[in-house]
């Protein structure tokens, strides 16, 4: 399977755009599933399918879906269902597609979700900016609502569901599942300590299944065809398909569904078209802002993306938004940009991350302006290498991913010539 | 009942209703969202009045105007020009992009123009990364996003606000 006309299972409005109206979702069977679930399954049944699917939330960990909804905590009530929808990861713009493009299998899947796991209330919380796309929810929950898929006792039964968007207000910590849950209670947006973790302690104290927009997307047509069915894409232990985000320097940008296990080759090189005015291709970040710099050798292009493989080249699966650096990026200006913007979003919660991103970025500004001694690519490395292990949330360890990979992986990028600027100056307008 | 709470109220009970009654801190980002419609950021007035609907400190409503990027303290450009050049956006232009906005416009980034009507901001990432160079708008209503942009399409909206601005006076 790859891009092309009736293949998708999450983009499926590039196969029929009606799908983005709620009478063209219907035609093709939509919300089908949720009356059938409410009215014949068990919330059991639901959470038994989901696991056997082999599903692994789309927000980055990878952690078992089916898993995640079984730990939910049967002695505590009420239970919540918060949907992480503050897409923020710098190279990720595929939540935004699914959302904007096939919103009622998104919202299909976060009602099924609910049901699942016994939830009655169920928040999407939504990154400030994507304030127009929240408004369109809202009216198409309202919508949903009129037609009588949520609201009191669901089809004659005594099951009842709301739904309700929540805007951030432009934070990137909140995209980390604690945080998000203390910006939803009216709080600073950051991280608690964990244990415990949402599905014992979650929203107002309660236990709550947070998951990732793309991973819902999933849900209806796992209990519509059945896990076995799911498990024909991609790789036994990463079943299904995945959206790639593919930024950087490559000819055609954006989103790609394609079955987990592709290699970065045919994504970068078959569906991406390659690096653009003949350059050659020099790293490969795997998961946004967040990831270590793979060299992108003959190795790497050959590497499948899926949770199992690429850990191999010393990098994660992550959200796989993949950003392309070509042969003219000088690295120093890269990993300037990647510190600024951790140093920028750091909560201030934890003294390692607070401090350590921002002397990261004292260091890469005077490397960036040829005030710095080779010695201080050492102290950026030995800044770095103190904060791993040490921060409160993965933010901090994320801030040094970029940092030390880059280092240790293109040494020559980082050879200090007195006096030296280190001005990204052919980086031209690519866009006409 | 305070003067936002008259105003708007009902949007401001419809927000409560979205959370539990015992939890009515969650409304506080909605409601300064509310509050920045009037003048584009959070009055000191705001503060106090949005603390009284869900019950907390003046000072806590504060610490999360601070925290967050989009609430603003004080009174800038009718029209906030977010412009993101972050790695991916700054990989397809965006550094030079926002610099060519600034010097047309005769400000610097974070500065707004004599008039008062347009203020150039970079920010971190908007998940647009494919459409670069990119920027929002946030007016006092509403975030709009503007993809696949060049200096010469965002001069033209700057002309599109100043014409409209000068019709209404």
């Amino acid at each position: 399977m790859s891009t092309v006309k009736g293949s998708h299972i999450l983009l499926r409005h590039r196969d029929n755009p009606a799908l983005s109206t709620f009478e063209g979702y219907i035609k093709d069977g939509g919300f089908k599933t949720w009356k059938q679930v409410v009215t014949r399954m068990t919330p059991e049944a639901v959470v038994n399918e989901v696991f056997d699917s082999g599903l692994r939330g789309r927000g980055g960990a990878g952690f078992p879906t089916g898993l995640k909804w079984r730990f939910i905590d049967k002695n505590n009530w009420p239970h919540y269902v918060v949907v992480n929808a503050d897409e923020s990861e710098p190279g990720t713009f595929k939540d935004r597609e699914i959302m904007e493009s096939n919103p009622w299998q998104f919202l299909e899947g976060v009602m099924l979700t609910a049901y699942a796991v016994n939830a009655n209330v169920a928040y999407i919380y939504l990154r400030g900016e994507f304030w127009m796309l929240a408004a369109e929810l809202d009216k198409q929950i309202a919508r949903l609502r009129k037609e009588k898929l949520l609201g009191m006792k669901l089809f004659g039964t005594d099951y009842e569901l709301e739904l309700h968007t929540h805007l951030g207000a432009g934070a990137y910590i909140c995209g980390e599942e604690t945080a998000l849950l203390e910006s939803l209670e009216g709080k600073l947006g950051q991280p608690r300590l964990r244990p415990p973790f949402p599905p014992s302690f979650g929203l107002y104290g309660k236990p709550t299944i947070v998951n990732n927009v793309e991973t819902l997307a999933n849900v209806p047509l796992i209990i519509e065809k059945g896990a076995k069915w799911y498990r024909k894409f991609g790789t036994e232990k990463s079943p299904g398909t995945k959206i790639f985000s593919l930024s950087g320097r490559v000819a055609k940008p954006g989103n790609y569904e394609l079955p987990l296990g592709t290699t970065y080759g045919d994504l970068i090189m078959t569906h991406g078209g390659g690096i653009p005015e003949g350059r050659k291709i020099k790293a490969i970040m795997s998961a946004g802002a967040s990831s270590t710099l793979i060299v992108a050798d003959d190795k790497a292009l050959a590497t499948p993306m899926d949770y199992e493989s690429v850990p191999a080249l010393g990098a994660q699966l992550g959200s796989a938004s993949i950003i392309v650096i070509d042969e003219t990026v000088d690295l120093k200006w890269l990993v300037d940009k990647t510190v600024h913007f951790f140093n920028h979003e750091s909560c201030g919660k934890c003294t390692p991350c607070r401090e350590g991103t921002y002397w990261m970025n004292n260091i890469t500004q005077r490397i960036l302006h040829g005030e710095a001694e080779q010695k201080d690519v050492d102290l950026l490395k030995d800044v770095a290498m103190n904060m791993k292990g040490k921060c409160l949330c993965a933010l901090g360890e994320f801030a040094t991913e970029a940092v030390v990979s880059s280092i240790e992986r293109f040494p020559k990028d980082f050879k200090i010539k007195a006096g030296a600027k280190t001005i990204a100056g052919e980086l031209k307008v690519m866009h006409d | 009942m305070n003067a936002l709470q008259t105003k708007y109220a009902k949007e401001v009970k419809a927000i409560l209703a979205k959370y539990p009654d015992d939890q009515k801190r969650s409304a506080v980002m909605p409601l300064l969202y509310v509050a920045q419609r009037e003048a584009g950021y959070v009055s000191r007035q705001h503060l106090a009045d949005i603390a009284e609907i869900i019950e907390v400190t003046p000072t806590e409503v504060a610490s999360i105007v601070g925290f967050y990027t989009l609430y603003h303290d004080q009174p800038e450009g009718k029209y906030r020009i977010q412009v993101c050049n972050d790695l991916p956006c700054a990989m397809r232009g965006a550094d030079a992009f926002l610099q060519g906005v600034c010097e047309n416009l005769g400000i610097e980034v974070g500065g707004t123009t004599d008039d008062g009507l347009v203020t150039v901001e970079a920010v971190m990432c908007l998940a647009a990364c494919d459409k670069a160079p990119m920027f929002q708008v946030q007016d006092y209503e509403n975030i709009t996003y503007y993809e696949e942009q060049t200096v010469d399409s965002t001069l033209k909206l700057v002309d599109k606000w100043r014409k409209a601005g000068a019709k209404k006076k």
